[in-house]
């Protein structure tokens, strides 16, 4: 990696305390967990590297927006937010109670959400909406929505992305999460979205398919932006669901997790490769 | 008996019901292997579910439909509307984790404008089960109506055990002459609690579960109109459009006054945090919801809330 701000081992170290948080968090009401761990690399890269995005440009009509339209994710914002020093490390203490803003779905309160989330397919059309004001204003800032790729069911995704490419919307970037599941299973089991790089390249845009855990490949997709003149950028990132964790990892049946105290700590040194835990809680899957 | 077993018994013994839903799959798991063709997963497509469960009724078919509440009334509405609501097909619709059931999700996930919305819709008929019990007697009447229906799934369970049911027609739990509490879904365990509280307090207090928002039973708010001092609406649901607004209609129309007290959430939605929390946040306890209707403080203690059995 070339030109960056942080070195790829020091954006692993800061994506694997992020790992940890999201653990902590799935607990005494839990999260979910497998669906934001395979998201943790790309927004830590889009924070920490590609975003100019700081604790104190936030309300800069000047800055980057990001937007996290794959809302369950939220829980790998929280902690890139807290290790990127945009928020309070002991505000992730007040994970679902009622003395914070901290539950299963973005809100204002949080430094860095610009929009809240949780209603897939929404976030696309409200990206498109800021970028056409920075084009009309302008500006040279850019926009990101960070998508799931169960989310693109959601018909929206499919009409932003064709108003995108009419409007030659070449400062926004859609990256999708393509971590092969939705909510119960395999996309390709349920709705099949291969071939996906194709669908969005036969509605206009230029699209770039990477491994989302690869801080080059991710630095080689993004540092190339915008990918074409007049083009809507989509990034494919295929990603792993429950990455870092070998026992939740792409199982349909750790979207949502809430582990007992114990399990908490036995995953915890999981993460750092000593340990392999044994899991008992059931998990719950309607969220 | 679960809602699934329900389910599961209506589907095999009537080869016109085909289940679908939009992804959510917590109370329709095992169905898959049972009704094979029968049952249909679209995705996250609310839109299309709804519009092809319209395809399906017009083929004889009667679609019972799952998504999460606020995904099923509002993203779909439209289709809810023009395809079921004009042409009155008897699709069924099932929407999960209603009102305060949404827990810590946040206001994106908050069905509280559901009863509203949908009893706006010309043809759609509209229900709220007390409980799990209340519920497995609802659904068969429900299933078997002419109409297209919604229903806010309750599968929480209480000590409760209800009559048949019959539609447009609420449960008389109790009757009073001081005070009579007109509520459904989630709320009957709580009013249960309040019931208990006020008749510790040395009033005459009644409990109707109203069940059927549309249509409604409107004999029953005439009576309580009639014989009790107060009613008292309460539901999870906004101020606007539900319950409150449904027991002044009837009343207006028939000409009658009565002292209503409502009880539901006015313009805003509720702070999201696990069930037990966001009921004495909101001040929806049993005991909380009995101190606001007698304005002072008992020394009362409420029963713990149990958290949701489901991620409800």
């Amino acid at each position: 990696m070339e030109n960056t701000k942080h070195s790829e081992q020091d954006l692993q170290a800061i994506a694997l305390k992020v790992r940890e948080h999201i653990v902590r968090m799935s607990t005494a009401g839990g999260c979910f967990t497998g669906a934001s761990l395979s998201a943790v690399d790309m927004i830590v890269y889009l924070y920490g590297e590609f975003l100019n995005l700081t604790p104190s440009n936030l309300k800069d009509p000047d800055r980057d927006y990001l937007f996290l339209s794959k809302g369950h994710d939220v829980p790998a914002l929280y902690g890139t937010l807290v290790e990127l020093g945009f928020m309070e490390k002991e505000r992730l203490e007040n994970h679902l109670s009622l003395n914070d803003h901290i539950y299963w779905h973005p809100n204002t309160h949080i430094p860095g959400v610009e929009f809240h989330s949780g209603s897939l397919g929404h976030l696309p059309s409200v990206a498109i909406g800021v970028a056409l004001d920075l084009k009309i204003s302008g500006s040279n800032n850019k926009v990101i929505c960070i998508m799931g790729d169960g989310e693109l069911n959601e018909g929206t995704c499919w009409e932003a992305v064709l108003v995108a490419n009419a409007y030659q919307l070449d400062n926004l970037i859609f990256v999708i999460d393509r971590n092969h599941f939705q909510a119960n299973m395999r996309t390709e089991d349920l709705i099949p979205l291969e071939p996906l790089a194709q669908k969005f390249e036969s509605f206009g845009a230029a699209v770039k398919r990477i491994n989302g855990h690869s801080y080059t490949e991710l630095h080689e997709a993004f540092s190339t932006y915008p990918f074409q003149q007049g083009k809507l950028n989509v990034v494919i990132a295929d990603t792993v669901r429950g990455k870092g964790l070998p026992s939740i990892q792409e199982r349909a049946d750790r979207w949502f997790c809430n582990f007992s105290a114990n399990e908490v700590e036995q995953l915890l040194l999981e993460l750092h490769g000593e340990h392999t835990t044994s899991l008992t809680s059931e998990t719950l899957i309607v969220r | 008996m679960t809602y699934e077993e329900l389910l599961t018994e209506t589907a095999l013994n009537n080869e016109q019901v085909v289940v679908m839903t939009a992804e959510n799959r917590a109370l329709v798991r095992n169905l898959p292997g049972v009704l094979g063709k029968r049952f249909i997963d679209t995705g996250i497509t609310e839109q299309t579910m709804i519009g092809a469960s319209a395809g399906l009724a017009l083929r004889g078919r009667i679609p019972v439909v799952h998504a999460l509440a606020a995904f099923l009334t509002m993203r779909a509405f439209e289709f809810v509307r023009t395809d079921l609501g004009i042409a009155n097909l008897p699709a069924k619709l099932s929407g999960f984790i209603p009102g305060f059931l949404s827990d810590a999700n946040g206001p994106t996930h908050q069905a509280i404008e559901d009863i509203s919305i949908m009893r706006g819709i010309p043809n759609v008929t509209v229900f709220a089960p007390a409980d799990e019990d209340d519920l497995v007697k609802m659904l068969p009447e429900i299933w078997k109506s002419p109409n297209p229906a919604y229903t806010r799934i309750n599968t929480r369970k209480t000590t409760h055990v209800h009559e048949p049911f019959e539609l447009g027609k609420a449960e008389a739990i109790s009757s009073g002459s001081d005070v009579t509490i007109l509520t459904y879904g989630l709320m009957f365990e709580q009013a249960l609690i309040a019931v208990e509280v006020l008749k510790n307090e040395g009033l005459s207090v009644g409990l109707v579960n109203m069940r059927s928002l549309k249509p409604v039973d409107e004999a029953i708010i005439l009576q309580v109109a009639a014989s009790s001092n107060l009613i008292v609406t309460l539901e999870d649901h906004f101020l606007t459009g539900g319950l409150y607004t449904i027991v002044a209609e009837v009343l207006l129309q028939y000409q009658t006054t009565a002292k209503v007290m409502p009880i539901a959430l006015k313009e805003r939605w509720f702070r999201p945090a696990l069930l037990p929390d966001v009921l004495q946040n909101e001040g929806f306890s049993g005991k909380q919801i009995a101190e606001r209707i007698l304005g002072y403080q008992t020394g009362y203690s409420q029963p713990s809330i149990l958290t949701p059995e489901f991620s409800e």
